[in-house]
């Protein structure tokens, strides 16, 4: 196997942006890798062309971390987040879960690992038109043969949390908002407590107290150890997260440890503007 | 459980085109039913109407006895067997009937007395002919209505003589020419006379004691089937298991010639019926073409949050077996009725037509094949994809 291990790298060092080297860190970086990805590459061909999205991309992501990716759009995060929670094959490259390679694993193999370790919240949304609200919310835990019965009660308290009422639960995707929406596929990425939850702009289509509300339950199931993994657009959103990279240009141009959030922490907030800043965000 | 439900959800969101889509199966089923049914009830009561004339018989041709024939009183033991009716040896020869200076040429039939039974005779006048006239080789004679008219002049003439082949016969009795009678193989045309087997072959110059053909039937309780191979094993056991010692044929061919139409029409039919069922199994099949392209992007979602190919395979195949399957218990349903009616409408032919059992399980099983087969290429198309292609399918 020509992959090989390497030594555990906090900074991220590329060719591409050799100085100055951002460095934000607040606490000793000493967590377990929960993937980790080597030399990753992906690559589109639209009419005969080659767009390289992600180049060469090393990178670890830690357990029961809140990891926020920022950067421009169409830098290639959404691109970047199929890819590490094994939804889409690189170009080149490997991906480790958890130090099993997921990378050389068939279609139905990632499948299963998917159901297993993963949540996801879709830009895009994403629900089954065909079902309701609630059976969208419970698809995912129907999948790994779960009780039915147990799942709604599940269901019902995460929309709760989310704020959205009992009624709205029955409605059909093209019946309800699209907040309301963005939030039935929160509650559908969260209801197996995933060992990792990837959320693509989670808070695009949200009012500030949906925002919380969404927050706050990522917030939640991050303190209770699970991982997050977040792409936003808002730094209001990337200040729940304990690190945050930013993505251009294939690679990441720099990363930022806040450590944990704490709500109205004046000088932690600032510390992240800077970082977005810096970055020419 | 749980996928049968979103099978009839994902059918029953289109009703219309679920109910076109199915037509083609429903049709298909109907035919199949229908005629089959119709084509059973019609032989049925046919060959009800054959059997009821006279029992299915068997005849035997010895060609090579290995040293070892068949004798009148091999036949005797025979009679006892539990699965034969009884057995009738008979050998024909043509002699010159005479009578009061009137001379016919006549068809002399030696025969055993289980001749009359097994060939359906009925007597007009009198008698048949007796085991004691065959053990005692009488010359005892039956003769035909034909024959007593033509020779004698008149039908009631028991107790006349007349000669055979120079021998003087006694008429003992007189058969029926039963001009309905369809399944009997003695014909009415010609001019017959039965005598004791024994008595023929002290006239005869060819025929001996040595018995080479015979009828055999079924015993009451027994197919003409078992019959024939309790038969069948008796020569082989007594012929050194030489199949090609004798011959033994299924003689009632009116009513195999009944059953062999009978199934080639359902054959064929059936296969008319089941082209017509393979075609709505490709309408089945274009329309989940349509539903796997509609629902590409469900089949993205699912696949994303971690369905594998089973599933979505299973999902797609089952809608087309649930689709066929419903066309299916429509078509059955319509097919009763519509049986229903043809029933009342010749309730005055004393023919039924029901609902074949046979062929409604055939046409289940038959649907359901097509449901799996049809089904299988969309259900797999679907399984295949990539759950980011599917997802970003049609925007
Ligand atoms: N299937 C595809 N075929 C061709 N090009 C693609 C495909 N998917 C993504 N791209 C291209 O890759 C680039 C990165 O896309 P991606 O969706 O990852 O961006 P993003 O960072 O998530 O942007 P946004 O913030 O707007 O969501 C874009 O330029 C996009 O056009
Ligand atoms: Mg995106």
């Amino acid at each position: 196997m020509p992959y090989r291990r390497k030594t555990v790298r906090h900074l991220f060092i590329r060719e591409k942006h050799p100085a100055p080297l951002p460095r934000r860190e607040s606490e000793k970086v000493d967590r377990k890798t929960i993937i980790k990805t080597d030399k990753l590459s992906k690559s589109f061909s639209v009419s005969g062309k080659q767009y390289h999205i992600i180049k060469n991309l090393d990178l670890e992501i830690y357990e029961g971390d809140f990891t926020v990716i920022m950067g421009s759009s169409g830098a290639g995060k959404s691109t970047l987040l199929y890819a590490l929670s094994g939804m889409d094959k690189p170009s080149l490259g490997h991906i480790e879960y958890a130090g099993k390679e997921i990378t050389e694993m068939n279609d139905d193999q990632l499948a299963v690992f998917r159901r297993k370790h993963c949540g996801f919240v879709f830009q895009q949304v994403h629900l089954v038109d065909s079902m309701s609200i609630m059976d969208n919310a419970i698809s995912t835990g129907m999948l790994i043969g779960q009780k039915q019965k147990d799942l709604k009660k599940k269901a019902a308290a995460l929309f709760e949390r989310v704020g959205i009422s009992e009624e709205m639960t029955d409605k059909f995707p093209a019946q309800v908002s699209g907040g309301e929406a963005q939030r039935a596929a929160m509650v559908r990425a969260v209801i197996n407590d995933p060992d990792v939850v990837f959320a693509d702009e989670p808070t695009g289509a949200l009012n500030s107290a949906g925002v919380e509300a969404v927050l706050n339950v990522l917030t939640d199931i991050n303190n209770e150890g699970q991982s997050i993994v977040m792409v936003t657009h808002d730094i209001k959103s990337a200040r729940r997260a304990n690190r945050i990279l930013y993505l251009e240009d294939g690679g990441i141009k720099g990363e930022c440890n806040p450590g944990k959030y704490v709500s109205g922490d004046k000088k932690r907030h600032e510390m992240i503007r800077g970082f977005l800043e810096e970055m020419g965000w | 459980m749980q996928t049968l439900k979103m099978a009839l959800k994902s059918i029953g969101s289109n009703k219309l085109r679920a109910f076109l889509t199915m037509l083609g199966i429903i049709i298909g089923v109907m035919a199949l039913v229908i005629l089959v049914s119709l084509v059973n009830g019609a032989t049925g009561s046919v060959t009800d109407t054959i059997s009821s004339l006279g029992k299915n018989m068997i005849t035997v041709s010895i060609s090579d006895n290995k040293g070892a024939p068949v004798q009148i009183s091999d036949l005797s033991e025979w009679m006892q067997d539990p699965s034969l009716g009884g057995v009738a040896a008979y050998t024909k020869e043509s002699f010159t009937g005479k009578k009061d200076g009137n001379a016919e040429t006549v068809d002399v039939y030696g025969v055993t007395s289980y001749y009359e039974q097994i060939q359906g005779m009925s007597m007009l006048l009198g008698r048949f002919l007796r085991s004691t006239d065959i053990d005692n080789h009488t010359y005892v004679c039956v003769i035909n209505e034909k024959l007593a008219t033509e020779l004698i002049g008149y039908t009631d003439c028991l107790g006349q003589e007349i000669t055979l082949g120079g021998i003087r016969y006694t008429v003992v009795g007189v058969v029926e020419d039963n001009d309905t009678s369809l399944t009997k193989s003695y014909n009415n045309d010609s001019l017959s006379a039965y005598i004791p087997y024994t008595s023929l072959v002290r006239m005869s110059d060819s025929a001996t004691l040595e018995i080479t053909s015979f009828y055999v039937d079924a015993a009451e309780d027994k197919t003409t089937k078992d019959a024939e191979e309790r038969i069948t094993q008796i020569l082989l056991d007594r012929f050194e298991d030489d199949e090609d010692a004798f011959t033994v044929k299924s003689q009632d061919t009116l009513e195999n010639t009944m059953n062999d139409v009978s199934s080639a029409l359902t054959i064929l039919l059936g296969g008319i019926a089941a082209i017509s069922l393979i075609v709505g199994g490709i309408g089945i099949m274009n329309i989940m073409l349509v539903t796997v392209t509609e629902r590409t992007r469900e089949i993205g979602i699912r696949k994303a949050i971690g369905a594998n190919r089973h599933v979505i395979l299973q999902q797609f195949l089952l809608e087309a077996v649930v689709l066929c399957m419903m066309g299916c218990g429509i078509g059955i349903g319509l097919s009763w009725a519509v049986l229903q009616v043809i029933g009342i409408v010749v309730s005055s032919l004393s023919i039924t037509f029901t609902l074949n059992g046979t062929v409604v399980l055939i046409a289940v099983g038959f649907c359901f094949l097509i449901g799996i087969v049809f089904g299988l290429y969309p259900a797999n198309k679907a399984a295949k994809m990539k759950p980011i292609d599917a997802l970003h399918y049609g925007g």
